[in-house]
């Protein structure tokens, strides 16, 4: 691994040439960049999220009396109650917490696989990938199962709106959420909820593939016949970058 | 292409580091308890978003640095990382401030 920086010559600097000056390998970098990259995205998402979020009406009283409305933005914890099996107990953000919890462990046996992967030991490096591998599609699993929660809604007969149309104010209900309407409040909450967790999501899949495909090439030997496990590294930092995004998708979306 | 076996010598896990690592996983998960206590004990306002926002930097921090390496690679790299994410900072602040001045309805 290229984690020495290498001695320059007396009178030299690193960046005169031979060396790397920043003692990372050019794949390593250019994911370092990548990231950074990603990063930005995911920030336009979030600060856009931030933007209508506080141009929106908060919602004014007692949580306790709290109601959807598509007039005032929806307290996060009261949408986010449910847990599967156990429909109609309210259980607010018990279920992003375990989200939360799996995407963090998955981060942990991935770090674990990189470190396995700086000793050589192939064996180590399967059981850790699978491990990361196998946290990834559950956490992919609860998000299928959050997301077709917040589709289909909570079934508690949804949220009345009154609509100026064709010159009469008609009254309809409205159930669960798509991107035109939610009942859970403004429009552009359920925009956010798909266009986040959805973006977020899409970069867990693409992770569980990359990490598969790790997980592939060390049990053929690849890397062994390569040498050395960077790859494991590299594929390490876009998975815990992933894990990252979600501490401030969960912080912004579903704590504030 | 004649295949033959290649010769790997494995090292031992490095039980200090593996350790750490055990640690810092430990670290996060309590912070996002100690976020969950928050969420339940304190009324929605500014004091509550300031500590659930200094908690994730204490989260990010933990990953990038420990989980992602960062706090040990070369100083340049450390460096063009962070800096370029200052921005991101002022943009969030600049946004939702000019929210609140945003009349929707």
């Amino acid at each position: 691994m290229s984690h020495t920086s290498a001695a320059v010559a007396p009178g030299k600097s690193v960046w005169d040439g031979g060396v790397s000056p920043m003692g990372a390998s050019y794949g390593k970098l250019m994911m370092w960049f990548f990231l950074m990259s990603d990063a930005f995205t995911f920030s336009g998402l979030l600060i856009t999220y931030g933007l209508v979020r506080s141009s929106n009406p908060a919602y004014e009283g007692a949580a306790s009396a709290f109601t959807f409305a598509t007039t005032h933005w929806p307290i996060p914890e009261k949408v986010f109650d449910a847990v599967p099996f156990l429909h109609g107990v309210e259980l607010p953000l018990v279920f992003v917490g375990l989200m939360t919890f799996i995407l963090i462990m998955s981060s942990v046996t991935m770090v674990l696989a990189v470190e396995a992967g700086h000793r050589m030991d192939r064996a180590a490096v399967e059981k850790w990938m699978l491990w990361t591998i196998v946290g990834g599609l559950t956490f992919l699993s609860c998000q299928a199962w959050e997301w077709t929660h917040f589709i289909l809604g909570p079934g508690n007969g949804g949220t009345q709106v009154t609509d100026f149309v064709n010159g009469a104010w008609i009254t309809r209900t409205i159930e669960g959420a798509n991107l035109h309407e939610n009942q859970y409040g403004p429009p552009a909450f359920a925009d956010f909820f798909f266009f986040i967790t959805g973006f977020h999501g899409f970069h867990v899949f693409s992770g569980v593939l990359l990490n598969f495909l790790i997980f592939y090439n060390s049990v053929t030997g690849v890397y062994d016949r390569r040498g050395h496990y960077e790859m494991v590294e590299k594929v390490g930092l876009y998975w815990h970058f992933v894990d990252l995004v979600w501490v401030f998708v969960f912080t912004f979306f579903y704590l504030v | 292409m004649a295949h033959h076996e290649v010769q790997v010598t494995v090292a031992p896990p490095d039980k200090a580091k593996i350790a750490k690592l055990w640690r810092v996983a430990g670290i996060l998960l309590a912070i996002t308890v100690v976020e969950f206590i928050i969420a339940f004990s304190l009324h929605h306002g500014p004091v509550k978003t300031f500590l659930f926002v200094i908690l994730t930097i204490f989260k990010a921090g933990y990953i990038v640095g420990e989980f992602m390496h960062l706090r040990y690679e070369v100083k340049v790299l450390f460096w063009a990382v962070l800096v370029p994410m200052i921005f991101v900072v002022w943009m969030l602040v600049a946004f939702v401030y000019e929210g609140t001045k945003i009349v929707t309805y």
